[in-house]
């Protein structure tokens, strides 16, 4: 097995692998745990051995098929590029942990064609963080966007029109990005990235080429639910099924603001007038500002513990689109560190959540009173997510905010660095709610005097615990190792000239 | 004034696509229907693909298909033949649009088998009751 | 989907020679030229996806003049399953094998080591052998759309 694959095969298996499992899942049912988990064992060691080799050597590009760039589809292989892929394969594999289990029990009849849908997913993932040729993006996009929808719909209750609300803005998103790439080839003549870097300034059209980058950063922003384009996500995320949930609520969003760090940075340089320019940063940062602190106020108004998350993630985007408009070192810094921790963080909140629904069923605040009795080790780990979302070191949310604002008091955006504070605030408040309610509060029954049952220690099954605790550890684990983090990965990462 | 018409008249294929793509996305928003928004988002994708593809025709070019013992004589003279390049990217795109439009249509039909309509107004209303 | 309030005489119509003849007569060779098409998209237009619709296209047409359960039974629905996951495997596992065989992934010279045809014939070959993959999964794809939303899900009765 040569070396230089490594990264294609970590793509492949997943790819190969949903097939397997939709033909081997008709005939035994129990061989669909084995297999899911097995192949992204092998995705995740690959992705592994990619990164160290990355971390080594320096990042290289990969030809496919042998067709030489610029006519061929080219990859990049860099120290971003890497590094996304090992998160998303970690992710991934420590998600479908908790996921096999949770599928079991909610769709039994359909596990297979689920994982299918799962493991298309996950390729799909791998592909976008690898790949270095504009129109793949669009194609790669709509692979995972597509098995998305089909995921949603499988939820309970309203998901199918969640789903379709999803369809149909989606698509525009895409869309958009199609057309922004439609005019960048007729400028152009070419879809390579390296390719569109050297042309692009030797052109002169200002207003095509504005066009063709408002068209597709916001065809992204639409994909990756920057307010005011994030309506789609409360109802979509909040209505999957608890195993679909806990791999794309950290993932599709996060791998979305890296495909505009590299539509921005690969493809426009950030010595690019748009970007440069003072007015449109200070716009797009105070949008991001404004849509931190809606989406966190209307975290406050949810119930539901899951449609407060779901906000969390729409004001986490924020940040992240925030600091990577800051057009400053620090900035971008953190944004890309934010990127890491963020899908950490949703993944522990969304194990955790998962492995509450296990047993309760629904997710709405009286349901979590007495909470920290029934289920110790759950609530635990999300405490850590908890403090990790509010800022606490030495969990890794600490150090991606301290970036972000150091970028933002750098570039002088003070909307921006108020609103990051603001929406620390605003998560303690959440979450201290939440941890009151579940520590401090007794169930009815038990107030009553009737069920003391309710006070048992009713954990959720092995399989849903692991992953929540390595994610936890995890949390943690990241923030210590900040340092080199950066100094070894990120450093390079961050465009030059900034 | 007389700029203005001369570059309608002169780009009048972009401008016909353009057209059609905004019917279409007024079709996706401001339907009520179900369906009528499915098929905006079509027209919409339908639009930006044949956008693509009139990028790529020249006057008076010749059909990308080559003469294999023509070509290995003569060489080929890519100035005056159409550019295939945009065709095999909007074959793609349909594959892509027949995909959503597949997923689309599932959806709608257990939409429609457990809410009985498909105007959107009267489906909230079922959800929110 | 299925309720069925209409009066008689708006009920469709039921079988109809002439359709039945006509459509039996055309479909071998809409069929035969949906695997021309397949066949020959590495070297004039044509290909994978384009063959693949119009393979798809001969039994839709089939369900549609005759029943869905004619069509079913010429292609049943445990064949367009075995179909489509072998189309992908048959495409990726192609792009696979290049891998291991020591060139990039997709790149069909490498696959000279096992049939020796020369590098060059093997690239126009490997186009071939990927579309015929795309085009196995796209007619399974295609059938199995149209037989699921004109039926509703139970595969019974079509349109």
């Amino acid at each position: 097995m040569s070396a230089t694959n490594l990264h294609m095969y970590a793509l492949a298996t997943p790819l190969i692998g949903a097939f397997a499992v939709m033909v081997v899942g008709r005939f035994s049912r129990r061989a669909v745990a084995p297999m899911v988990l097995g192949i992204l064992s092998f995705s995740f060691a690959a992705a592994l051995a990619v990164f160290l080799q990355v971390l080594s050597g320096g990042g290289f590009r990969y030809v496919v098929g042998n067709w030489l760039a610029p006519y061929g589809i080219e990859l990049s292989v860099d120290h971003l590029g890497s590094l996304m892929q090992l998160l998303v394969s970690g992710v991934a594999l420590t998600a479908s942990v908790s996921a096999v289990k949770s599928v079991a029990k909610d769709l039994e009849e359909r596990q297979h064609l689920f994982f299918t849908l799962y493991l298309i997913l996950i390729a799909g993932l791998h592909g976008l963080v690898l790949t270095a040729d504009a129109f793949n993006v669009y194609v790669l996009l709509e692979i995972a966007s597509i098995t998305a929808y089909g995921l949603i719909a499988l939820g309970r209750g309203r998901a199918v029109v969640s789903s379709f609300n999803y369809v149909i803005m989606g698509s525009t998103g895409a869309c958009f990005y199609l057309l922004g790439i439609g005019y960048l080839y007729i400028l152009t003549g070419t879809l390579n990235m390296a390719d569109l870097a050297r042309i692009i300034p030797t052109l002169e059209s200002g207003a095509a080429l504005a066009t063709a980058f408002a068209f597709c950063i916001v065809g992204l922003w639409i994909k990756m639910a920057f307010f005011p384009l994030h309506v789609w996500l409360p109802n979509a995320y909040s209505d999957m099924p608890d195993g679909a949930a806990v791999l794309v609520a950290p993932l599709m969003t996060k791998v979305t603001i890296y495909l505009m760090i590299r539509f921005m940075f690969s493809i426009f340089s950030p010595a690019y007038e748009f970007i440069q320019h003072a007015g449109v940063q200070q716009i797009v940062v105070g949008v991001a500002a404004l849509g931190i602190v809606c989406a966190s106020a209307m975290a406050i108004a949810q119930k539901n513990l899951r449609r407060m998350l779901t906000y969390l993630i729409i004001a986490e985007v924020g940040y992240m689109v925030g600091g990577v408009w800051l057009a400053n070192a620090q900035g971008m810094t953190g944004a890309i560190l934010h990127i890491v921790n963020d899908a950490l963080m949703t993944l522990c909140l969304f194990l955790a959540v998962s492995a509450i629904a296990y047993h309760e069923g629904a997710l709405d605040f009286d349901r979590l009173r007495g909470l920290f009795r029934r289920m110790p080790v759950t609530m635990a780990a999300l405490v850590v997510a908890a403090l990790s979302m509010i800022g606490v070191p030495p969990t890794c949310g600490f150090f991606s905010k301290w970036y972000l604002l150091l970028g933002g008091i750098e570039a002088g955006q003070w909307l921006y660095v108020g609103a990051l504070i603001f929406s620390s605030l605003v998560n303690a408040v959440l979450f201290f709610r939440v941890i009151e309610i579940a520590y401090f509060r007794t169930p009815d029954e038990v107030a009553h005097g009737s069920g003391h049952e309710a006070l048992q220690v009713r954990e959720a099954p092995a399989a849903m615990l692991q992953p929540l605790v390595l994610a936890a550890a995890a949390l943690i684990g990241v923030g210590l190792a900040t340092g080199p983090l950066v100094q070894h990965v990120i450093r390079f990462a961050v465009p030059v000239g900034f | 004034m007389e700029a203005i018409l001369s570059e309608i008249i002169a780009k009048y294929n972009y401008w016909i696509y353009v057209v059609l793509m905004m019917v279409g996305f007024y079709a996706m928003i401001g339907k009520n229907n179900l369906v009528k928004k499915l098929l905006g988002m079509n027209i919409f994708q339908t639009a930006i693909i044949l956008m693509f593809i009139s990028s790529g025709v020249k006057k008076g070019g010749l059909i990308p298909v080559l003469d294999k013992q023509a070509a290995l004589e003569h060489g080929v003279n890519s100035a005056l033949i159409n550019n295939p390049v945009p065709h095999v990217l909007m074959l793609t795109a349909i594959v892509v649009s027949v995909s959503v439009t597949g997923v689309a249509l599932a959806l709608m039909q257990r939409i429609y088998r457990r809410y009985g309509t498909l105007e959107e107004n009267e489906i909230l209303e079922k959800i929110d009751r | 989907m299925k309720k069925d309030h209409s009066l008689p005489q708006d009920r469709p119509i039921g079988p109809s020679l002439i359709i039945e003849v006509a459509v039996r007569i055309m479909i071998p060779f809409i069929q035969l030229f949906g695997l021309y098409v397949i066949a020959h998209g590495h070297y004039s237009p044509g290909g994978g996806f384009q063959g693949g619709v119009v393979l798809g296209a001969s039994f839709i047409l089939m369900a549609i003049a005759f029943d869905l359960k004619t069509s079913l039974r010429f292609f049943s629905l445990r064949a367009n399953a075995v179909m489509a996951s072998s189309g992908v495997f048959i495409y990726s596992g192609t792009g696979v094998l290049c891998a291991l065989m020591g060139g990039l992934f997709l790149d069909y010279s490498a696959l000279d080591a096992i049939i020796p045809l020369g590098p060059v014939e093997w690239r126009s070959m490997g186009v071939f052998v990927v579309e015929l993959g795309v085009g196995l999964a796209v007619t399974s794809i295609m059938a199995s759309l149209f037989w699921d939303l004109s039926s509703g899900g139970d595969m019974d009765k079509g349109l």
